[in-house]
């Protein structure tokens, strides 16, 4: 891609110094198919003690790839991953087998989208709980099922001792994402990423999901990253928010300042398209033309140019420096002049 | 005028095998007793959670599955009925799934599939393979670059484009859009609802659109139906349910609604739980398990559908007769 030279990390604001997680200059390349794929290229990241931050994108975004690159789930034989991370003074890139199954639930840990595919069906959730307890303390079987106990209430499953000894097929969609929650918290983790842990349920129960996922965040003053594709989600959990295109950040700034007052055209389309509130007879929705990026072949330049009302030549020309339109608000767009008044 | 569609007493139920050897069985009522009628010209939007019964209302209307009881007529016309054929009736309503990719015959081009259906209705190929260019053409892709593709060669949304081009090459007068929209990205999705909402002008469709995104059938509905458990919730024009809506599990619904706003954040979900599992769904009222307003009569009689002008509404908060205590003080829910 060969612009690395203007890829300084723009930290923003006050997170930078108490960074409890780093990112700098991450890229990830899928190698294992015909032509290798770059889904990741060049994110930097800095997230601090107790703050969220929404990573918000369409699929193909690199939001996924990016959060799971922190627990470095991806296979290490089909993916080339380049740049730094640290968690809490840890190299997470120089992890050995041994160290990173330690770091995996007790430093960094994970909610998955779909929980029935991220628990094991033979186990009851209990015992789930139970193995990944003993598997990081010195636990005996009675203690552990006592902490596992504690912590199928403090994420309020009705009837929780009942509720240990069951299957995961046999709960309920909003039950299991409860149970997920519970196991993705009990080694204590500092940081929890979540991977669109509501998309998969019904409107009812994606509110008291993240009513309960904001609760705990607080209390344990965890630091988390959430992974959504939906606008909405982010402005109720986040404090800041990284919007995603075609494996780099574009834009990236407090929940508000992003909502209120997008800079990066992206951005303003995905606020402008959203249906909502009623609809005056024959209206159509403002929509951004085009379809997302093939990461195989992106364009020279900025790549949403091509969908672009503002793309100029400079746009095509090269990828974009991140520009800062407001203290904590950075903007990966050359043409933040045209978007200022919008 | 005769509504294009009546839809009386629509039941399926299906069983379910319970016990290692298929020994005990019970049954899921997925649709339970479904009362509807469908106006020419109109996009009547259909809500609800994840096993209300929402899917299999649609593939029942298009027969694609049989009813356990219950009836259907078209344009004044029982299916089946001499004066209309099920072949016929089929050439009138046709739908576009979700699953784009699943859809789509994988051997067959753009062309072919959208060429297919009309053909074998007894079109002549040199006849349906134009129209399939026009049409093509009208939902947004070149005719010269799309037509000899393979699905697989498309994205997403092009691909939703070839399954509303192959839905319209039957010359339909209702199409049924189950979760049209819901697979795609945001970005897309919007092109792909302007151009329905266009189409529907152009060609004089009704609509059924059935999403569980309450702001698309927002959008897109003039009249919107609010399943719970195979049963009619509520039922009234678009405007008229969004902001006054009357059935508990309305409210609830709409109640879940995100804000947009960083200073309004959600503070306390509308009701606590999941939808119950339909195997087992609770007597009476089924949504009484999670109704705020429960009382007794709730769990022991199931609520009628009460019609007040445009609005229909299933609770017995809303039914004078029902001996609910809140059925007097109806307006101030």
């Amino acid at each position: 891609m060969g612009d690395t030279a203007t890829e300084k990390p723009v930290q923003a604001g006050a997170a930078a110094t108490a960074a409890l997680l780093s990112i700098e200059n991450l890229r990830v390349t899928f190698t294992g198919l015909s032509k290798p794929v770059t889904a990741v290229d060049g994110v930097d990241l800095a997230l601090a003690r107790g703050e969220v931050v929404a990573l918000l994108g369409e699929s193909g975004s690199g939001k996924s790839v990016t959060l799971r690159s922190i627990l470095r789930l991806h296979a290490a034989n089909k993916t080339r991953i380049e740049g730094r991370i640290h968690v809490d003074g840890v190299d997470v890139m120089a992890l050995s087998p041994g160290e990173l199954a330690q770091f995996r639930g007790k430093t960094v840990s994970m909610v998955f989208q779909e929980p029935m595919l991220a628990l094991d069906p033979v186990y009851t959730v209990g015992q789930q709980i139970i193995e990944a307890l003993r598997r990081h303390e010195p636990l005996s079987k009675t203690e552990a099922r006592r902490r596992a106990l504690a912590l199928f209430e403090q994420v309020r499953i009705p009837s929780p001792d009942r509720r240990l000894d069951a299957y995961p097929h046999e709960m309920s969609g909003g039950m299991r994402q409860r149970a997920m929650i519970a196991l993705a918290l009990s080694c204590n983790p500092r940081v929890l990423l979540a991977d669109e842990p509501t998309t998969a349920l019904d409107a009812t129960v994606q509110v008291q999901i993240l009513l309960l996922l904001r609760d705990l965040q607080r209390q344990l003053g965890l630091a988390m990253i959430f992974v959504t594709h939906d606008i909405s989600v982010a402005v109720e959990v986040a404090d800041r928010v990284a919007v995603m295109y075609a494996g780099r950040i574009v834009e990236m700034g407090a929940v508000r300042d992003v909502v209120r007052r997008p800079r990066h055209p992206y951005t303003i389309g995905l606020l402008s398209t959203r249906a909502h509130g009623g609809k005056l007879a024959g209206t159509r929705l403002p929509a951004i033309p085009g379809s997302p990026p093939d990461l195989a072949n992106l364009p020279p330049g900025c790549p949403y140019a091509p969908r672009c009302a503002h793309a100029a030549d400079v746009c095509r020309a090269a990828t974009p420096p991140p520009v800062t339109v407001a203290e904590g608000h950075v903007v990966r767009c050359a043409r933040t002049d045209a978007t200022a008044s919008l | 005028m005769t509504p294009l569609l009546e839809v009386r007493g629509l039941e399926k139920r299906f069983t379910v095998k319970k016990g290692l050897f298929g020994g005990v069985r019970s049954y899921v009522s997925a649709v339970d007793g479904l009362d509807f009628d469908l106006h020419e010209g109109e996009t009547l939007g259909v809500v609800g959670e994840s096993g209300c019964g929402k899917s299999t209302t649609a593939r029942l209307l298009l027969h694609l599955m049989k009813p356990t009881a219950g009836s259907i007529r078209f344009a004044g016309h029982a299916v089946g009925s001499p004066n209309l054929p099920l072949k016929e009736f089929r050439r009138q309503i046709q739908m576009v799934f979700q699953d784009s990719y699943a859809s789509l015959n994988p051997r067959l081009t753009v062309e072919e599939s959208i060429a297919f259906g009309p053909m074998v209705h007894g079109t002549a190929r040199r006849e349906a393979v134009p129209r399939a260019h026009a049409l093509l053409d009208r939902v947004g892709l070149h005719p010269a670059r799309f037509a000899g593709r393979f699905t697989h060669e498309l994205s997403g949304g092009q691909r939703q484009r070839v399954n509303i081009a192959r839905a319209l090459a039957f010359r339909p007068r209702v199409l049924v859009l189950d979760e049209a929209v819901s697979a795609l990205d945001k970005s897309v999705e919007a092109q792909v609802i302007n151009l329905l909402l266009d189409l529907k002008e152009e060609f004089s469709l009704t609509y059924i659109v059935i999403s569980h995104d309450l702001e698309v059938v927002r959008f897109m509905s003039s009249r919107v139906l609010v399943m719970y458990l195979g049963r009619v919730a509520e039922l009234a024009p678009t405007e008229t349910l969004y902001t006054q809506s009357r059935h508990p599990y309305t409210t609830a619904l709409l109640g879940s609604l995100l804000s947009m706003d960083p200073d309004r954040r959600t503070e306390a979900a509308p009701i606590s739980g999941d939808p119950p599992n339909p195997i087992d769904p609770p007597a009476g009222c089924r949504f009484h398990t999670r109704c705020p307003y429960a009382e007794a009569v709730c769990s022991r009689s199931a609520p009628v559908l009460t019609v007040e002008g445009a609005h229909a509404v299933a609770c017995h908060r809303h039914n004078a007769a029902s001996g609910s205590s809140g059925a007097s003080q109806t307006e101030a829910v």
